[in-house]
C-alpha cells in the first residue's frame, strides 16, 4: 500500500500522484519504472517515473486518463492508497557526458522524459528540449525542463502555444541549425516512429523510451515483448530503452492495441458506474 | 543417511506400529485393490474451474491406508525429495487418526495439501513402493492419502501449527514466495530463525498461485497453508524485487546474515518463428497468469485476456496441460494440444494427459508450428504446421523428432499458447557480478548445501535447476534451509 500525498490536475485528463514509496524513492534512477494496481480486482499497468524525493520518500506519477486503471488513479486523493507499487523495474537510463542531446518528449510522455533531461544537463551536456503535444493545455513540466535544459521548443498540433507543428518540425530545426550527438524521444508509439525516422535521416543515435501491455514487470510473462533489429525482446528487463532505429513501431502499435476492444468497453462501464456514484 | 535409517526402525518398532501390523495379514492387505479417487464429470468440469478431483473420503482412506505393509525398509521414502515418513502418516490414518497424519506430513513438508495435489508421485513415492517394485501391482496411493489427510486437517479447523525453536534473533532472508521459498522459509523458521519472504508480485506462492490453475490447485488451499508459515512466525513483503527494490547489501545493511533465492524460472521461452509476435499468440506464463493470478476471466477483474474459439498450445509439459484445460474451460470449441513427438515422450504427468483426454481436448501430436498469420488487426488467425517422425533418441534419451518436408498444412487459430519452456530469471544474478552461474543461466550451488559461490547466498528450485517441479523446488528449499543452519551456526561459533 502506498498512500497518496500530494495530486494535482495538468489538465483535465492528466494528473501529478505523489506517493509514498520510500525504498523506491531510493533506489530509483532516470528511466526506471513502476508496476501499480489499483483495488484487489485491478490490472497491472506499467508506469515510468516522473521524479521522486528520497528525503521524502516519494516517488511521482504522472498519468493521463486513458482507461480503467488510468481513471481509477485520477480518481483517489491525497490520503488515499495505491494498493500495490512495485519497483524500480527496467534499465536505468545510460547517462554521460554526450554532448549536445536531443530530447523529444509528445503528450503524457513528456513526463518520463523529465527525469532523463534532468540527468543528461546534471552530467554536463548540452541539453535541447523539445515538448510537443496537441494542444496547449496537454504542454506539462514546462518550467522544469526549462529550469534543465538549455532550450526548450514547444509545438502544438494547434498552434494554441509555441509553434504549430509536429515534434519532428521542432526536432529538425535543431538538427539543421547545430551538431546534435544524441536524441532520447519518448511519447506515444506513433511518435516514436516518426522521430526516429527523422533522426534516422541524419544517422543521430536515438533511443525510445518504451511502455507496452505488461502484467508481472519482471520479466515472466512476456506481455511486453517487441521486436529489436529482428530479435524479440522484454521491454520490462531488456528495456525500456531500445535503439530506435531498431525497434518495429508498427508491430508495437498493434500490440498495444490488443485488447482494444475489451479496454474501451470496460472503460465505458466505468465511466457509466463513476457517474452512477457520484 | 545413516540416523535417518535409525529413527526410522525406532518410529517403526513403536508398539502401535507393532500391533497395527499384526493386525492384518499381510496377504490381507495385498489382495486389496487401490482406492480409486472420485473425480467431476469431464463434461461438466471442463465448463468451470471447480477443482476435478475430488479427494477421498474417510472410509476410502482407511481402505487404501490399509494396503500399506509399514515396509521394514521403506523405500517409498527414497522416492520423495522431502523425506516424508510415508508409512508412518499412513498408519496414522490407519488408525483412525487422521489429525495425527497431517503431522507427520508436516515434521517434513510446508505444503502437504499442494504436494498431496501437484506432486508426480508415480514417478516419485510410488514409483518406489514395494507393491511396484516387488509384487508389480499398483502401488498405494500414497499422493491421494497425504491429500486426503491435510484436507482432513484443514477442514476440521484444528490446523497444527508446527513448532519452532526458541527464536534466535538471526535475520535469513527468503528471495521468491514460489515452493522453493516457502520449504525453506518453514524450516528455517522450525530452527528459529527470523524470516522474512520477499516476493516480487502482489500475491504469495509464486507459481502455486500464478501458474497451477484452480481446477488443479484452488489458491484458497494455497493461502491456508502460508496461513500456517505467518502464524509460525514468517514474514512476508509482497511487492518487493530483490536486486531492484534494494540490493543484497542493502538487506545486509538491514542486518541479514544469510540469503535463499528461490526467484524461480521467469523468462518464458519462444519459438522464433516467423509471426509469434502477432496478439492472440501468448507464453503459457502470461497466459496462465492473466486467468489465475489477475482472474482475467472473471466480469468484474480489470485485466482482459484474449482467449477464442480455435486455441492452440504448443508443447507436452504439464503447463501444456494446464493452458489447454483452461482454453476448454474458457469456452473454446476447439482446444488443441501441438506436441512435435509422440504421446509416449510427453512430459506431463499421466492424469494430466488423461484428464485432458477425458475433457476433448484434441491432441496433434508429431507435429510442430512453422509460422503464424494474423488478419488486419494483428491478430493471429492461422498457423502453418508440419508433420514430424521420430529418429535416434537424443541427450535426453527421447526419440529425437525430425520434421517430414512437404507436410506443411494450415490450421485456424485465434489465440496460440507457446509452452515449451521456461529460462531462470536473470533479475538477481544480473545484480551479482560475483555469484558463479551456469551457461544456461542457472546458479551454481553445492548439491548438499546449496551453497552458491556467494557464501551466504544459497539458491535451490528452478533457479537452479532450469524448470523442474513443485516437489523438487521443495526439497531444495528444505536441503538449503539445513545447509544455511550449518552455516550460520557455524559463523556464530566463530565469533
Amino acid at each position: 500500500m502506498s498512500k497518496i500525498v500530494e495530486k494535482e490536475f495538468f489538465s483535465k485528463n492528466v494528473v501529478k500522484v505523489v506517493l509514498e514509496a520510500p525504498e523506491i524513492a531510493k533506489a530509483r534512477k532516470a528511466g526506471h519504472f513502476v508496476i501499480i494496481r489499483i483495488g484487489e480486482k485491478g490490472e497491472r499497468i506499467p508506469l515510468t517515473i516522473a521524479d521522486a524525493d528520497e528525503q521524502k520518500g516519494t516517488i511521482t506519477l504522472i498519468v493521463q486518463k486513458v482507461g480503467v486503471t488510468s481513471a481509477k488513479l485520477a480518481a483517489l486523493n491525497v490520503g488515499d492508497e495505491v494498493t500495490d507499487v512495485v519497483g524500480p523495474l527496467g534499465h536505468a537510463t545510460h547517462i554521460e557526458n554526450f554532448g549536445t542531446v536531443l530530447c523529444a518528449g509528445g503528450g503524457v510522455g513528456i513526463a518520463p522524459l523529465y527525469p532523463i533531461v534532468k540527468a543528461l544537463k546534471n552530467a554536463g551536456n548540452r541539453v535541447i528540449t523539445v515538448l510537443a503535444a496537441r494542444s496547449k493545455d496537454l504542454i506539462i513540466l514546462e518550467d522544469e525542463m526549462r529550469a534543465n535544459s538549455d532550450e526548450v521548443i514547444v509545438m502544438t498540433d494547434d498552434g494554441s502555444y509555441g509553434k504549430q507543428g509536429l515534434v519532428t518540425a521542432g526536432m529538425e530545426e535543431v538538427i539543421n541549425r547545430e551538431k546534435v550527438h544524441l536524441s532520447v524521444v519518448i511519447g506515444p508509439a506513433i511518435m516514436m516512429k516518426f522521430a526516429a525516422l527523422t533522426t534516422k535521416k541524419y544517422n543521430i543515435k536515438t533511443f525510445a523510451s518504451l511502455n507496452t501491455i505488461m502484467v508481472d514487470g519482471t520479466g515472466m510473462c512476456g506481455a511486453c515483448r517487441i521486436t529489436v533489429g529482428g530479435k524479440t525482446k522484454f521491454v520490462c528487463v531488456d528495456g525500456p530503452e531500445f535503439d530506435a532505429h531498431e525497434v518495429d513501431f508498427d508491430l508495437m502499435l498493434s500490440r498495444l492495441g490488443a485488447y482494444r476492444e475489451q479496454e474501451v468497453k470496460a472503460y465505458e462501464k466505468y465511466l457509466k458506474t463513476a457517474e452512477t456514484v457520484q | 543417511m545413516e540416523n535417518i535409517a535409525e529413527y526410522l526402525k525406532a518410529e517403526r518398532s513403536q508398539e502401535w506400529r507393532t500391533e497395527l501390523r499384526k493386525s492384518m495379514k499381510a496377504k490381507e492387505r495385498t489382495s486389496k485393490e487401490r482406492v480409486h479417487m472420485p473425480e467431476r464429470d469431464p463434461n461438466i468440469r471442463n465448463k468451470n474451474i471447480d477443482e476435478v478431483n475430488l479427494g477421498l473420503t474417510a472410509e476410502m482412506a482407511l481402505e487404501e491406508a490399509q494396503r500399506c505393509l509399514d515396509c521394514p525398509n521403506p523405500t517409498c521414502i527414497t522416492g520423495c525429495p522431502v523425506g516424508i515418513n510415508i508409512p508412518k502418516f499412513i498408519k496414522k490414518i490407519e488408525t483412525n487418526d487422521f489429525l495425527g497424519a497431517a503431522v507427520v506430513l508436516k515434521e517434513t513438508n510446508a505444503l502437504p495439501a499442494v504436494c498431496g495435489r501437484v506432486c508426480p508421485q508415480e514417478k516419485q513415492c510410488e514409483n518406489n513402493c514395494f507393491y511396484t517394485i516387488s509384487l508389480k501391482k499398483t502401488p498405494v496411493a500414497i499422493g491421494n492419502l497425504e491429500r486426503f489427510a491435510a484436507d482432513f486437517e484443514r477442514n476440521s479447523g484444528k490446523i497444527a501449527i508446527p513448532e519452532v525453536a526458541e527464536p534466535n534473533g538471526i535475520k535469513v532472508a527468503v528471495i521468491g514466495s514460489g515452493p522453493a521459498g516457502l520449504s525453506a522459509a518453514g524450516d528455517l523458521c522450525k530452527y528459529g530463525y527470523d524470516v522474512t519472504v520477499f516476493e516480487a508480485l502482489h500475491e504469495i506462492g509464486g507459481v502455486l498461485k500464478y501458474g497451477i490453475p484452480e481446477f488443479r490447485l484452488p489458491n484458497e488451499i494455497v493461502d491456508v497453508e502460508i496461513n500456517v508459515m505467518k502464524q509460525m512466525g514468517v514474514k512476508f513483503r509482497t511487492n518487493f524485487v530483490v536486486g531492484k527494490t534494494a540490493t543484497l547489501d542493502d538487506l545486509k545493511e538491514q542486518g541479514y546474515e544469510a540469503f535463499f533465492v528461490g526467484s524461480g524460472a521467469g523468462l518464458p521461452r519462444f519459438m522464433n518463428i516467423p509471426g509469434e509476435n502477432y496478439n492472440g499468440i501468448f507464453s503459457s506464463n502470461e497466459y496462465l497468469t492473466r486467468i489465475n493470478l489477475m482472474n482475467a476471466a472473471k466480469e468484474d477483474y480489470d485485466t482482459p485476456v484474449l482467449s477464442g474459439k480455435n486455441v492452440a498450445v504448443i508443447g507436452g509439459g504439464n503447463t501444456a496441460m494446464d493452458s489447454v484445460r483452461t482454453a476448454k474451460r474458457l469456452g473454446a470449441e476447439r482446444a488443441m494440444i501441438i506436441y512435435r513427438r509422440s504421446l509416449k515422450e510427453m512430459p506431463a504427468r499421466v492424469e494430466e494427459v488423461k484428464h485432458a483426454q477425458e475433457e476433448g481436448i484434441e491432441f496433434m501430436n508429431l507435429h510442430n508450428p512453422v509460422e503464424y498469420y494474423a488478419d488486419e488487426h494483428g491478430r493471429v488467425n492461422r498457423m502453418k504446421v508440419q508433420k514430424m517422425e521420430l529418429g535416434e533418441p537424443d541427450a535426453s534419451g527421447r526419440r529425437r523428432p525430425i520434421p517430414i518436408p512437404g507436410s506443411e498444412f494450415d490450421i485456424d487459430v485465434d489465440t496460440v499458447v507457446v509452452s515449451v519452456g521456461v529460462s531462470p530469471n536473470p533479475l538477481i544474478p544480473s545484480s551479482l557480478p560475483d555469484l558463479k552461474m551456469t551457461d544456461w543461466g542457472t546458479i551454481v550451488v553445492d548439491k548438499d548445501t546449496m551453497q552458491s559461490s556467494i557464501p551466504e547466498l544459497f539458491a535451490g528450485g528452478d533457479i537452479v535447476r532450469g524448470g523442474a517441479t513443485v516437489i523438487l523446488a521443495m526439497g531444495d528449499g528444505r536441503k538449503a534451509a539445513a545447509g544455511i543452519h550449518k552455516y550460520l551456526q557455524e559463523k556464530v561459533r566463530k565469533n
